[in-house]
């Protein structure tokens, strides 16, 4: 038997001590559905499909701003010393996820607007002749298009490993310990992107490209996971502890029914029979992915604030 | 360059907390917070028992997690005996430091930044001891350089048996706990 006593004032001493609140896994679903955007609209730059004027490519860039920026709002507001976060842009940490993170951020913004001039929404055209004519010329340059859908790729690949990275760089708290982590949360981000562009496409055949290819980032996204706790069950004990909060534990019941079932293998049967033309196509199933996605990133960032290298 | 650490020894400790009062009104700790604190530690099934205390605060980690984290270079290691700090003036209050530590050792000050323990460093560059150690009233804290082969602290862990807190989270701490036997 062993007890321990802890005689302090201090609630952050005490043997589980969560630091983050909402804010935390709201900022890690945004950045990684933008992050994801940013994916898939570079591919559509590539591929040629923005040609199309129905294209979500006309969306993604402006939703993509709104939505970063909210992300960041709420990343702001998790701040402490809110008035020094400038500080981040006076240095480069190299060890750090949060300023790799927040310099890469700073590079997304200029390439988000430039994939909105380059596929300019009918409203911002018909209301700003000088902005279609800038718009018109970068559509006049293959180079530029090629470039701006291969910086949306390469900035969202590393946006969306960033999200998972953040939380495995702290090797205190156990359950965020593997590198799957990245890997992981950019295909979740990936998977949430393609069911938003399910929702807002106008064109069928992108919504049709996107839900299929939903079936697959969801299914590698169960394999992640299947790996990821693998890996925790088969490391040490604190490990083992806390994959346990999410096979037995508080959070198995979220885990298992909202993240994994409704989250995921309901959307995957949802859009395999959509694809298979055995049901119609309803928004029940991107709706799921979406609320999926934020639930997996509020279990993952609460559970993993209750482990720690002490054991339980 | 001295690399400061302390060695306390869990034999002597009674847990009178007089580290714990001594810390707070010499940093001016708001209410609420500790940068020290005691763990009691009972093992063993009755009557076959043992109790170990000790006086915990930050480790002053050789391979800090919280330095590694921190994405403005707020928590960084000091030339002045290679001390864990933390620069409030540049901390924006991310709290990645505070998920980072294993010992829980971080607080956010009320002020809106991480904080911890110093060893006490306005002091060191006087010439004194922590605040903890120089009002421990029955000297279980030593402190000193544990690069110095002849230091006080070298000597009691060259002589006794210590051990560090969660060594397998790979931080290597500094401050080390004397247990109750002599080396073998």
């Amino acid at each position: 038997m062993r007890e321990y006593t802890t005689t302090n004032t201090n609630p952050l001493v005490d043997l589980s001590h969560e630091v983050w609140g909402w804010e935390i896994p709201v900022y890690l679903f945004l950045g990684g559905l933008v992050a994801g955007m940013m994916i898939i609209s570079g591919y559509f730059f590539l591929s040629g499909r923005w040609r199309n004027r129905d294209s979500s490519s006309y969306v993604l860039p402006a939703l993509s701003l709104v939505l970063l920026s909210a992300g960041m709002l709420a990343l702001f507001l998790d701040l402490e010393h809110k008035l020094y976060v400038w500080r981040l842009y006076l240095t480069f940490e190299v060890t750090s996820p949060m300023s790799w993170g927040s310099w890469i951020l700073l590079l997304v913004y200029p390439v988000l607007i430039a994939s909105l001039l380059l596929a300019l929404p009918a409203a911002l055209r018909e209301r700003s002749p000088s902005l279609a004519k800038l718009s018109d010329r970068i559509q006049a340059r293959p180079s530029t298009v090629r470039s701006i859908g291969a910086l949306n790729i390469a900035l969202g690949i590393m946006v969306g490993i960033y999200t998972g990275i953040l939380l495995s760089a702290l090797g205190a708290r156990p359950l965020w310990s593997s590198a799957l982590l990245g890997p992981l949360f950019l295909v979740s981000g990936v998977s949430t992107a393609a069911a938003l562009v399910d929702l807002v496409a106008k064109d069928h055949a992108e919504r049709d490209l996107v839900s299929r290819a939903d079936i697959g980032l969801m299914i590698t996204e169960l394999l992640f996971i299947a790996l990821f706790l693998i890996g925790l069950m088969n490391t040490s004990k604190v490990h083992q502890e806390a994959a346990g909060l999410l096979l037995g534990g508080p959070f198995t019941a979220v885990f298992w029914v909202l993240v994994v079932g409704l989250g995921l293998l309901v959307p995957i049967v949802i859009q395999t029979l959509t694809a298979t033309h055995r049901i119609r196509h309803t928004v029940v199933a991107p709706v799921l992915v979406l609320v999926g996605g934020l639930v997996f990133r509020i279990v993952m960032v609460s559970a993993g604030q209750l482990t720690h290298w002490t054991p339980m | 360059m001295a690399r400061f650490g302390m060695v306390i020894d869990t034999s002597k400790c009674i847990g009178c907390m007089d580290c714990v009062a001594a810390c707070k009104t010499e940093n001016d700790v708001p209410d609420g917070f500790c940068r020290d604190w005691i763990v009691t530690e009972v093992t063993g099934v009755f009557p076959d028992l043992s109790m170990e205390i000790r006086s915990e605060r930050c480790n002053m980690c050789d391979n800090p997690p919280c330095v590694h984290c921190c994405p403005t270079g707020a928590s960084h290691v000091s030339d002045f005996g290679k001390l864990v700090q933390i620069n409030a003036d540049m901390c924006i209050g991310c709290k990645a430091c505070l998920a980072a530590c294993p010992y829980g050792a971080r607080y956010t000050h009320p002020d809106g930044y991480a904080d911890k323990c110093t060893f006490c460093d306005h002091r060191l560059k006087v010439g004194q001891d922590p605040a903890c150690v120089a009002v421990c009233p029955t000297h279980c804290m030593h402190f000193g350089d544990l690069d110095d082969p002849n230091s006080e602290v070298t000597e009691l862990l060259n002589s006794r048996e210590s051990k560090t807190l969660l060594p397998e989270a790979g931080t290597e701490p500094r401050v080390h706990f004397l247990t109750d036997k002599a080396k073998q």
